[in-house]
Parts: structure tokens; sequence; C-alpha cells
């Protein structure tokens, strides 16, 4: 990262197969070193040497390159350029600005953001201090409230000898010295290296997601893994999408990989326009988008992970809570996939290469909350989508990630097609982190709230045994304690687990309202349960208009408790009524 | 399509399925164009695959039969394949390699632009919005089409998905501006060749259309360049000259089928099915070029047709389509063995960006609401079919049996329709509401009580003079 590179390798392309380029005579060239192949220089990284032939993969369109061409080596890995300016723009897989005004992505684009833009840098450190990688040089503002802390790069330490005062800088200048190195607002990054930190941190916060399946049911602490299984058609990018917008971490990044356009707008669009409940700001102001659209170069996309995961773990140094999503990790195995046929790679599972399960467990690996360098505390969340082909929870991709992630939250096309969303399945799904969960829960004073989970989960496994029952026998065949669960469950699911991602009152719960419309449900559950042990028939029960108990979840705002209290209280004084 | 030849190779190393491999080739690049010319002077198209040393391997589009080794000469272009776009493509009819065969002149365009297309800036797009109206009720009134969208047909063998794109075809327009159709015919045969320019014989006059045909006789490669052809025509229509387009293709099976052929031929590690591993992002390559950009009033929006083998969903080809596209329209045996036409499967069918087509201004204030009650009734009217199953329609409630009506007739009202029938928004749309109001009135909670009091109103007559 410092100091200037040696002479660099130039070497010949031997053979093209797509993005697969065998290069030979680049002496010293070592793996994942970046390569800059024919007359336009398009961008390359090497992945097998063997010999004298070094094999890269290209992340542009590499058509009319031939044999003969000249390569030559960067001298250096896989790097983005980290620094002010990443908030609330896009960017391709390999960091490369997107901006609106480019229609066309022709091969060859420049890599290099917007270096020359001016930022107000404010210091916050003396000079003649000793420091170390991670240690706060100064702050720039970004946007109306993010505070951009400028640390000092991991692996650069020394006595702070010059420090530029409050002023106008541009991102690539020097604005310090420390030790002997020069330090820029911006530094540069290899992808595939993850960040040092001091240590990880094993108490757990709270992840607020403001969906209640998930916040409820399959909780996730900060710094945790998360899997989003699903078929097409069941609603995993919309769950994602919500996610981006409303959970409680400081920074979003939403890489978007292999995924549509159309969906890639659409998610611009709605971040530009929401405001942060946090800040009042636009929630784009707090998102890093990556898109790397299923059209685009197939190996921007194997890279476009990584480079989300690196920026997530840069704001993590500055101490704040980031989460990643990444839509869908399935396509990133595909772009490892194509890359094995071609390179002739001995294929394990279904065509994917061996290397699959540990290139997944390493990526879900970068997630953790650590104390970082500068020994304040951040986090990285990992959400990865999972599209399992013929929605098939047994292929390799599916299968493989179930064992390295914390959570996972799988979507059940049955509960799509009948319109039940999020289609978080409570078969498929699990939590790894509830137990800690309701840990926390409990120091903050809810002793309650791991048996309302578990009141609820054994509702809803009973209710599923009940209706297979019913498909059979009729639900008139049951017997009414049997029944008036059904019903309960139905309430359940009608006002506690579906939520409307398009209803303003609905898209965002609060942890209170979320609370309050499980407590009520249950509240009903227990005394249907007393009414029918009483002798109250469970017919009678069914015909009780529950409608507004159904639609407590939008009524008020996505805070209001005091909305869902009033209608709980109506409903059991209606069933007091009946007993 | 070629300008002039720069240089030819004489002889070949070998040939075998689509494939010809040419040696001692000299600075010949990756996806380059060429052009092979058999002893008899016949000259066919290629594209080179892959290209080592001084071999290169040439994909021919027009197939390797007849050609032999020693005789044959091979010249590349030094550029990737290009097509001549413009208007001038309007009203023509060509072969999946964009050769006239309707009698008339080569097609030349205002310039050349290369067929595999240039991926969209995702950030440079606009979100699809505004409706395509393809006066087939079904579609416009519970899965619309929106501009820019591309929403696939999944069909089965023997079912008239071809009948239906044609006829989408036909009569699909927009409440304003230019609006165009590019059709590309894949692996079909002759018979519906003629029978789908038939049907397209009048928009073809008008000069708003471009058919593009390859039946089930021409040479399977080329079927990889059709719809490739299609969408960059499309594109120059769209987004340079500021028209909507709406681009359908038929059947992407065929298509898919070819990329596997010539992934066998160079030996490739199969994925799925024999299908290569890149089938996703070379579908995908197809299928996002289409949309909508900040920087042109046009759109391009594509209906892609392709048949499930043995009706299986999950089949690699409707399934990685589906995981691109946004949404589905299903067409279902049981429909067609009842007699309906189109045979739309509602309840296993999708339009993601509906909402965005939808509404006042766009079609009407109703329509969500509409087709959100259509959808929920339908799906219990499923529920209560399956329960008749096992204790007969005598021992259903009458509330239940009024589902079952509703279900008839909103097939045979709604659904059902002529093959050269285009209905407006509001006649598909009245005709939801005629088979709603047959469903106990406390059911219907998501229409408008206005609405509502309003239609009732309008059916009580009928119901009156009904015994």
């Amino acid at each position: 990262m410092s100091g200037a590179p040696a002479a660099l390798a130039s070497g010949t392309v031997r053979r093209v197969n797509g993005p697969v380029v065998d290069v030979v005579g680049l002496d010293g060239v070592a793996m994942f070193d970046v390569v800059a192949i024919g007359e336009a220089g398009l961008a390359g990284e090497i992945v097998s040497i063997d010999g004298d032939v070094a094999t890269a993969q290209v992340y542009e369109y590499d058509g009319g390159v031939a044999p003969g061409d000249r390569v030559t080596s960067r001298g250096e890995q896989l790097s983005i350029t980290l620094g002010p300016g990443l908030l609330g723009h896009v960017f391709d897989g390999i960091l490369r600005p997107l901006e609106p005004e480019v229609v066309w992505l022709a091969a060859g684009r420049s890599d290099n953001p917007a270096a020359d833009t001016t930022r107000h840098f404010t210091p916050a450190a003396s000079v003649g201090e000793h420091l170390t990688g991670g240690a706060l040089l100064g702050r720039v503002t970004e946007g109306e409230h993010f505070e951009h802390r400028v640390l000092v790069p991991p692996g650069i330490e020394g006595i702070l000898t010059q420090l530029a005062p409050e002023s106008d800088a541009r991102a690539d200048q020097p604005i310090a010295r420390v030790g002997d190195v020069d330090v820029s607002m911006s530094h540069r990054w290899p992808v595939r290296v993850p960040r040092p930190a001091r240590a990880r941190d094993r108490e757990p916060r709270l992840l607020r997601t403001g969906q209640r399946v998930l916040d409820l049911l399959y909780p996730i602490v900060r710094g945790s893994s998360a899997s989003v299984p699903g078929g097409f058609g069941t609603g995993k990018t919309l769950l994602q999408q919500q996610i981006a917008k409303w959970c409680d971490a400081e920074v979003i990044v939403y890489v978007g990989c292999g995924e549509r356009g159309n969906e890639m707008i659409d998610v611009l669009d709605d971040l530009a326009q929401l405001s942060d409940p946090r800040t009042g700001g636009p929630l784009r102001e707090r998102t890093v988008c990556i898109a790397n659209t299923s059209n685009m170069p197939v190996m921007a996309r194997e890279a476009s992970i990584y480079t989300g995961v690196a920026v997530a773990e840069y704001f993590r140094d500055m101490g704040y809570d980031v989460v990643v999503i990444a839509d869908s990790t399935s396509r990133w195995a595909e772009a490892l996939r194509e890359f094995a046929s071609r390179t002739n790679q001995l294929p394990a599972e279904e065509g994917y290469p061996a290397t699959l399960a540990s290139a997944l467990a390493a990526f879900y690996e970068r997630a953790g909350s650590f104390t970082t360098l500068g020994g304040s505390r951040g986090s990285v969340t990992i959400i990865g989508a999972v599209s399992p082909p013929g929605g098939d929870l047994t292929e390799p991709v599916t299968a493989q990630t179930r064992r390295f992630v914390r959570c996972v939250w799988s979507l059940d096309r049955d509960l799509a097609y009948a319109r039940h969303y999020p289609a978080v399945s409570w078969n498929e799904s699990f939590s790894r982190d509830s137990d800690a969960i309701a840990g926390v829960r409990s120091a903050a004073g809810d002793t309650q709230w791991a048996e309302r989970r578990a009141l609820a989960l054994a509702l809803l496994a009973e209710a599923e045994r009940l209706e297979s029952l019913v498909e059979l026998v009729g639900a008139a065949a049951l017997p009414d304690r049997q029944r008036v669960m059904l019903r309960s469950a139905k309430l359940l699911k009608e006002s506690v687990l579906q939520q409307d991602a398009m209803s303003d009152a609905d898209a965002y719960c609060g942890e209170a309202k979320q609370q309050a419309l499980l407590e009520m449900i249950l509240a009903i559950h227990e005394r249907f349960l007393e009414l029918v042990d009483h002798g109250v028939s469970a017919e009678r029960l069914d015909e009780l208009d529950l409608a507004r108990v159904s639609a407590a979840r939008e009524s008020g705002g996505a805070e209001d408790v005091a909305a869902v209290t009033a209608i709980r209280d109506s409903a059991l004084a209606t069933l007091k009524a009946i007993g | 399509m070629i300008d002039e030849i720069p240089v030819e190779y004489t002889g070949a190393r070998s040939v075998g399925g689509p494939l010809l491999i040419v040696q001692d080739v000299s600075g010949v690049g990756w996806d380059e164009d060429a052009t092979i010319t058999l002893d008899t002077g016949e000259q066919r198209h290629g594209v080179v695959l892959d290209v080592s040393d001084d071999l290169a391997v040439v994909q021919v589009f027009e197939g390797t039969s007849g050609i032999s080794l020693d005789k044959v000469r091979v010249a590349f272009s030094g550029t990737p394949m290009r097509v001549p776009v413009g208007p001038q493509w309007l009203g023509r009819v060509c072969n999946g390699r964009g050769e006239p065969i309707d009698g008339g002149p080569p097609v030349r365009g205002d310039h050349l632009v290369a067929v595999n297309g240039v991926p969209i800036n995702p950030a440079a797009r606009q979100l699809p919005r505004d409706p395509i109206v393809t006066g087939i009720s079904a579609i416009d009134g519970l899965t619309t089409l929106v501009r820019g969208q591309k929403l696939p047909i999944f069909s089965v063998g023997g079912l008239p998905h071809l009948e239906l794109a044609a006829q989408i075809a036909a009569q699909a327009r927009v409440a304003d501006g230019a609006f165009q159709i590019v059709f590309a015919a894949m692996g079909v045969t002759h018979a519906d060749a003629d029978a789908t320019r038939d049907v397209l014989e009048e928009r073809s006059e008008s000069g708003d259309l471009a058919l593009f045909i390859n039946t089930a006789s021409d040479p399977v490669v080329e079927r990889v360049l059709t719809p490739r052809l299609a969408l960059t025509v499309a594109e120059h229509l769209a987004f340079e000259r500021g028209g909507h387009v709406l681009v359908l293709m038929c059947d992407m099976t065929s298509y898919a089928e070819a990329v596997r052929e010539v992934s066998a031929a160079r030996g490739e590690v199969p994925g799925r099915q024999g299908y290569p591993g890149y089938l996703f992002s070379d579908l995908a390559s197809l299928y996002e070029r289409c949309g909508r950009l900040q920087v042109s009033p046009g759109s391009l929006t594509q209906i892609p047709v392709l048949t499930m083998p043995a009706g299986d969903i999950t089949h690699p080809v409707p399934d990685l389509t589906g995981y691109i596209t946004e949404g589905q329209i299903v067409l279902s045996q049981e429909m067609q063995s009842r007699n309906v036409y189109p045979p739309f499967d509602a309840l296993s069918s999708l339009s993601r960006l509906m909402r965005h087509g939808v509404g006042r201004d766009l079609t009407r204030a109703d329509h969500m609401a509409v087709s959100g009650q259509v959808y929920a009734a339908l799906s219990h009217a499923r529920q209560v079919r399956e329960l008749t199953d096992l204790v007969g329609e005598s021992g259903l409630g009458e509330g239940d049996r009024a589902y079952l009506r509703f279900a008839d007739a909103l097939e045979t009202g709604f659904v059902n329709q002529g093959r050269s029938e285009g209905r407006s928004i509001d006649d598909s749309l009245e005709r939801a509401w005629t088979a709603l109001t047959l469903l106990p009135v406390g059911d219907l909670s998501r229409l408008d009580p206005d609405d509502l009091a309003r239609h009732l109103a309008l059916q009580l007559p009928a119901s009156e003079a009904a015994p």
C-alpha cells in the first residue's frame, strides 16, 4: 500500500475464452494481482498460475482481445479506494462509480472515484502524538448528518508530524504525516483481505429490523449473519429492501449481485424518497449501493460481494454498525461455477467448484462485532439472499450457507402464493441468536420475551399440524379447543407476522408496538381457551368479528402502542361479555 | 453485413457440430465476427468462441453441413458481429439472421451496432411505469404489462402460446407516443410461422412491426443470434428514436437448447440437465436489455415466451427466467382442457411491476382493488373446489357455492375471449366486476363501497331476470 511498486511485469495473451484469459511471460506475477489487458487496458485479476501461464478473470467485456495482445501487471491485488464520497452513491462490482449520466457501460471505464472533489476536513488529533492504525485524525461531514471519521489506515504507525488545519482538501491529497508516511483522507485496500480489528466483541447487541416476524421470532444481533433462501416470487428482494430501509444500523451496504436492473433503480428511488427515522435525512445518505446487475460482466459480480464487505469494514472501523445486504449470493456462486467451468476445473456438487463451501464460510466470517483498531466498537452484519434453483433447498449454495450463518430466514412459496408477506416460513427458519437476545431483553426488564416467543412458535407449530388434519377430515371434526387454536394462529399470522411493505403505517414497526401486537394475540388466545373450557362453542367464537384485531397493525403509526392497546381492550371486553 | 474482408484463411483443422476450428490465424480476437465461404461459393456467418495461440474456434450460425476442411475459407472482420439499425426494419419479414424472406431488398440501416449490446448502467435507468394495453382481459386486468418490464409467458407444448403472443403483437397499444413491435420466432414450425405472419400482416403493413422468423428446419445455432438481432433493432427504436417498443421472443426454450448444443459441442462441463453453467448469465444478457432510461422518452418491454418441458416449472429455462424477469404469465393445460382461451392460470401468474402501471390516470382508479379482490376470491374458490372434490357440492354452504359460481363466471366472462378480440381496459374491468358481484357482499372488503354499490345496482336487473 505504501512506497512505489517495483518495475511492473508485462506479458502477452495466449488464449481468450470469454472472460477467462491466459497470459504468458508475466514474470513474478502473484495470485490475485490485477492486470491491464490489451490496448484498452481492461481490468483483470490473476486467479491461477501454472508454470509460465497465468490465468486472469476479466472484469469487462473482452471482445476483440487476441493472442499476442500485451498484458501489464499493476503490481497490486484487486483494490478499492476507501474514503469520503461513498455514501449515497452507486458503484459497480469493483467500486467504479455508476453516475446516472453514463447510460451504457462500455468496457475500459476509469476506476477513479471523484477524487478531485474537496471535502471539509476538521482535525481531531495533535501533532507529536504517537498514532497507530485506526487512530482518529479528523472528521468530514457527509450529507447533512453523517460523521465520516478519517483514521490512520491499518498498518501505519508513528509520530504525527504534520496535520492539516480545518480546511477544504481533496480526498487524495495528504492531510497528515504519520511517521514517514503521508496519509490522505482516502486509501487503497485489497477487497479480498479482511480489514484488521483489535478483537471480536462478545457482548450481544440487538439489530432491530422493524420487521415483526424477524424481530419477534427469528431475531438477529449486530455482527451476526443471516441467509434468506427463497425461490423466485417469494419476496426475497422485497424483504431485503425492507431491512435495508428500516433496520437500525448506521450504514447500509446494498450489494445487488447479479440481480435485475429495474429492481436496483427501484431501491435507489425508494431510498432517495424515504427519510431516516433517526436523522430525518434521506435513507440514501446512509447507504452505499454496489450494483452489478445480471447483464454486467460476470467476473465483476464475483468480486462485488468482497467489495461490499470491504466497504462495510471500512465504516465499521470508524465505530459504526453496518449491515451488508447481498442479493443474491447464488449469483456470486454461479460466477464461481462459470469460471470453474471455463478453466476445466474438476466440478464438485452440481458443477460448483470444490472450494464453494470454504469460500462461503470465509465470506460470512467477515461478519462480526469488533473492538476496532482505534478502540471503538463497530460491527458488520451480513444478510445474504440465496436463490435456490427450482426452489430446491437442498442445492449446494443453500445447504452450505446454512452451515455458516447464525440465522436462516427461509421464504416459503405456499405462503407467498397465499399473499402472506413477508413469506418467512416457521418450519425452515431459525435464529441461533435468540437465546442471547432473550438475555438482553431480560436484562432490559422484559423477562417474558423468550416465553412469548416460545408460545407463538408453539401455536404456529400446533396449527400447522392441525391444518394438515383439517385437510383430511374438515374443521368441523376437530375438538373445540383445537378449533380455537386454528383461529388464534390465523390471528397471529394476520395481525403480527404479515406486514405490508407498501403501507406507510405498516412497512416499519417499532419495538413496543411489535410486543403489544404479540401480547394482544396471546391474551386473546388465552381467553379463547378459557371460554372453550367453560363450554362456549368454537363455532360461536368463529363467528366473532375480529377484523379490527387483524387490522391493528395498520392502526396509528409505526410506534403507536396506544392504538393497539385500545383494540386489545375492546376485543377482550367483547370476549368477556360472552363468558 | 460485412463491409470489407481483410484476410482470408484457407483450410480448417477440424469441424464438428456447429463448430469450426481454424488454424494458423493471427491477430484474431475473441467474439469477432467471421465469414465462412464454402467451395460452392455459399457464404455463412460465425463468431469466435475461443482463441488460443493460432487456433480460433468459430461457431457457425448456419451449421457446418457441407463444410470440407481443405476447401473452406474463413475471414475475420476485426469487430464483434454487428447489424445495421434503423426504422428500415419495420414492415419487413426476415429470417433468424436478418436476411429478408419477404422478397424485398436487404435491410440497410442508419449505422452498425454490435448485436451483443452493451449493459445499461442501472443508475441511469428509470423505473418502469405506464401500462401497455394488450387487449387481453386476463393480462390487462390481473397481470398488467408495464412499459419497460419483462414479463414472460410460461407455457406447455400444445398450448396456444404462439397464438397468444401473435395476438398481443397484433393488438397491443399504448395511450401515447409511437408504438412498435419486434417479434422474434425461434424454432417454430412452418405452419405456425405462416399463421403468425397472417395474424401480423396488418400491423406489418402499417410499418409498426419487424418480424424475425427462425423455423424449426432452419439452422439450430442461428437461434442464438435471432433474439440478439431483435433486441439490437429494438434498443435503437426505443432508446435512440424514443419509441415505445414491445419485443416478443418465442420460444426461449428453443433458444436455450441451441445454447446447450453449442456448449455440448465444446465439451463444457454441464450444469443442470446438460445446460451450461452460464445459462443464467446468458439469459440475463437478453432479458436485461429492456427498461426505460432517464435520458430517453422511449421504453423497451419484453414478453419472452417459453415452453416448460413436461410442464415442469423448476426446469432450468423457466426457473432461471423467473429469477430474472419481473413476474410471469402461466398458461395451464387444465384451463385449455376446459376450452378457455387464453388458458391463463391466474393464481400462478404475477406482474411484479403492476402497481406502477395501473390506477387513476393510467388505467382506472379501481384497477388495483379489483385485481386484488379477484385474486383473493380465486384463491378461496380453489380451496372450495378442493373441498368439493371431497364432500360434493351439496355439502357446501351458500357462501362457498357463490365462490364456485364466481370462478366459473370469471372464466367464461372475463378470461375467455376470441382470438382476434381486443378489449379495452374498461371492458375488461367491468367483466371482472360482473363476476365479483356474484360473491357475498360482506366478503368484498377490498373494493371501494361506493364502487361496489354502483355495480350491485347495475347487476340488479340481470339477477332479477334470472329464475
